[in-house]
């Protein structure tokens, strides 16, 4: 198998902002604005950044949720874009999405049943005798016992739900997974639970699983390779260990630093930045991260500095290294 | 702890705060000791529904009622029951003895007033300033929490600012009457990392500025590592444990305090081959209508003993100032 999974290839998502009473376009948030990446069989990659840099529009214009404005996806070396309705909805079932919010992405009014046989109704598929044992299964997998069933989402907690929620990805036997914050709305000690049912169950399924997170301790700790995102754009991107051991551009290196560690007697030396994130409607040229960077040159404010390769797999767009 | 006694500014003991309410009695506080001294930064760490936020309610008298009641114990404010005062002499002290910042700053701030006028309000209230003379100190606080162009942004309202600056206004009219004691509510939960290491940054050097008493609540063991000099851990509306921090991190004694710490990913350990399996604490967190017998920690302690599921552990010290509540740890006892 040479194709990756999924190639994702110069990816733009623009959402124009309309005013007034005809509508008129006043101006694009440029949420995502060109990004490229590949995800192997089997490989886990986390995609990290802080709120409005566009991870979670990058996670779902790579399954066609939202239509990109540019770009292309490519499914085992297959457009998406130019697939059929028909197709993309039968490609649909191999790639599945586990959100942020266990209160809010689960019907209150249907039974954790009715729940995890969703997908399968509309898909067709384990119809019959073969349902019952399906559900069982998805729910002994994910760790609640088969009486859950017939309750509704009010009767459990957010750990609970969220495990439901993994049930109900886990339905149609996907290839992909797509988790948005997955575990961002949890306590620490119910965090540790599903952070390992995640790996476990990506271990027994033979999964691929895109994590998308604000917490790079998370996402270090699940994922093998892992992109940094800052508006709109990818600024680096290498496996887990030289990420953290390595960091090469100046914004990752902010962002480790911001990280509290929780060891009292390790003071880390923390970069603080000035000023808040531009806008997305009014990106800053030349490198959109110029107008914080403590490392700023004459030459970022004007050209945008292009993916460097550092070894093997470790891409960052810094003009701090050209040549 | 008398000997002790003349640097505590505030001193909670035994203090009962419950919730009424048709399932039953919430006993969301219950039976909550410490003591904040003079200058220090102490953590208060739990997870959701340990009580954390009510305790710190309950010193403000912001808890809502009904449902809630402060039932029991009290709150001594230099050597001075809180909780005994009438509700006027008591208005004078909440915002100008002690002040408090809040998890969510958009929804703290009061959206159709501008964030000169909110600040002002503290000076008018507090210290009798006038409009003008209150204006300008609001201006001065806005520059004292790093806000850029202060006499600009003096007249925008909430909406027109990030996250981050919010909540520097929140610190700005928290600290503007000079408050012996800021209590901060998961002050940077909110808050994107680089923006909460802005924050974190600026509590210090304020809190150097005014040696003022900072209690930070929060969930991330993280901020308790880098910000605190004393740390409180809560379970289920208890302290089970209170330490310095270095001491907290280094000679852990509860199991529950073992576990949360066990249970978080930590940056960089990780290596090609070895992923250490993050510590689950089995279970989920009682319900505080519903409590389990004996340790409220019973049923999810990987060290459970039959003692533990009869009888409640008491919070015991061993004249260091590290105190626990559980059975391992209690010399008191013969239990085998």
């Amino acid at each position: 198998m040479d194709k990756p999974l999924l190639r994702v290839d110069d990816l733009k998502v623009h959402f124009p902002i309309k005013k007034g009473f005809f509508g008129k376009t006043s101006g694009v948030v440029h949420a995502v604005d060109g990004v490229s990446f590949k995800l192997k069989k089997g490989e886990t990659l986390g995609i990290v950044g802080e709120s409005g840099c566009g991870k979670t529009t990058a996670g779902l214009a790579a399954m066609h949720l939202i239509r990109p404005s540019n770009g292309h996806v490519f499914w085992k070396g297959e457009d998406i874009g130019k697939m059929s309705p028909r197709k993309l909805r039968a490609l649909r079932q191999k790639m599945q999405l586990i959100f942020q919010d266990p209160y809010s992405s689960l019907n209150p009014r249907m039974t954790i049943r009715q729940i995890i046989n969703d997908p399968m109704d509309i898909h067709r598929v384990f119809t019959g005798k073969e349902r019952k044992d399906r559900l069982n299964f998805l729910l002994d997998t994910v760790g609640l016992s088969p009486n859950a069933a017939d309750r509704y989402p009010h009767e459990f907690s957010g750990g609970q739900r969220q495990r439901i929620g993994i049930a109900r990805a886990l339905a149609l036997d996907p290839t992909l997974i797509i988790g948005d914050e997955p575990v961002s709305a949890l306590d620490v000690s119910i965090q540790a639970q599903i952070i390992n049912l995640l790996i476990r169950l990506k271990q027994s399924f033979d999964l691929s699983m895109i994590i998308i997170s604000h917490d790079l301790a998370v996402v270090e700790y699940i994922c093998d390779r892992i992109i940094v995102m800052y508006l709109g754009k990818i600024v680096e991107s290498s496996d887990f260990s030289s990420l953290y051991a390595n960091p090469r551009h100046p914004y990752t290196q902010t962002l480790l630093s911001a990280i509290p560690v929780p060891d009292p007697e390790k003071k880390t030396q923390r970069i603080i930045l000035k000023g808040d994130l531009p806008s997305p409607i009014n990106p800053p040229s030349g490198c959109r991260f110029h107008t914080r960077c403590p490392q700023r040159m004459a030459i970022c404010e004007t050209l945008e500095p292009e993916m460097k390769r550092f070894g093997s797999g470790h891409t960052a767009a810094c003009h701090l290294y050209e040549n | 702890m008398t000997t002790r006694a003349g640097l505590h500014i505030l001193s909670i003991q035994e203090l009962k705060t419950y919730f009424y309410s048709h399932q039953g009695v919430a006993r969301a506080v219950d039976g909550v000791s410490f003591d904040l001294n003079q200058g220090e930064v102490l953590g208060v760490v739990g997870e959701s529904g340990c009580g954390k936020s009510v305790t710190a309610q309950s010193i403000m008298q912001l808890v809502p009622d009904p449902p809630g009641k402060i039932v029991g114990g009290k709150i001594l404010f230099h050597g001075k029951n809180l909780l005994d005062l009438p509700p006027k002499e008591f208005r004078k002290i909440r915002g100008s003895g002690i002040a408090m910042i809040f998890q969510e700053p958009m929804t703290s701030l009061n959206p159709v007033f501008t964030i000169g006028d909110q600040i002002s309000e503290m000076f008018r209230i507090h210290k009798g300033f006038g409009k003008k003379q209150a204006l300008s100190s609001a201006v001065e606080m806005l520059g004292r929490v790093q806000i850029p162009s202060p006499s600009k942004r003096v007249n925008e309202f909430p909406h027109q600012l990030s996250g981050g600056m919010r909540q520097r206004v929140m610190i700005a009219m928290a600290l503007s009457c000079d408050p012996e004691i800021l209590i901060a509510d998961e002050p940077t939960t909110a808050l994107d990392v680089t923006v909460q290491a802005q924050i974190l940054d600026l509590m210090q050097t304020l809190k150097q500025e005014y040696n003022t008493a900072i209690q930070l609540i929060t969930h991330d063991l993280g901020v308790i590592a880098e910000m605190t000099d004393r740390v409180v851990v809560m379970y289920a509306g208890q302290v089970v444990e209170e330490a310095l921090t270095l001491d907290l991190f280094k000679n852990t004694l509860h199991p529950y305090t073992r576990c949360l710490l066990q249970s978080i990913p930590v940056l960089g350990k990780r290596t090609l081959n070895d992923r250490r399996e993050l510590t689950e604490i089995k279970g989920m967190i009682p319900s505080l209508t519903d409590l389990p017998k004996g340790c409220r920690f019973n049923n999810r302690c990987p060290d459970t003993m039959d003692i533990c599921r009869k009888q409640a552990p008491k919070l015991m010290g061993d004249g260091s100032g590290h105190k626990v509540r559980c059975w391992l740890h209690d010399r008191s006892q013969n239990h085998g």
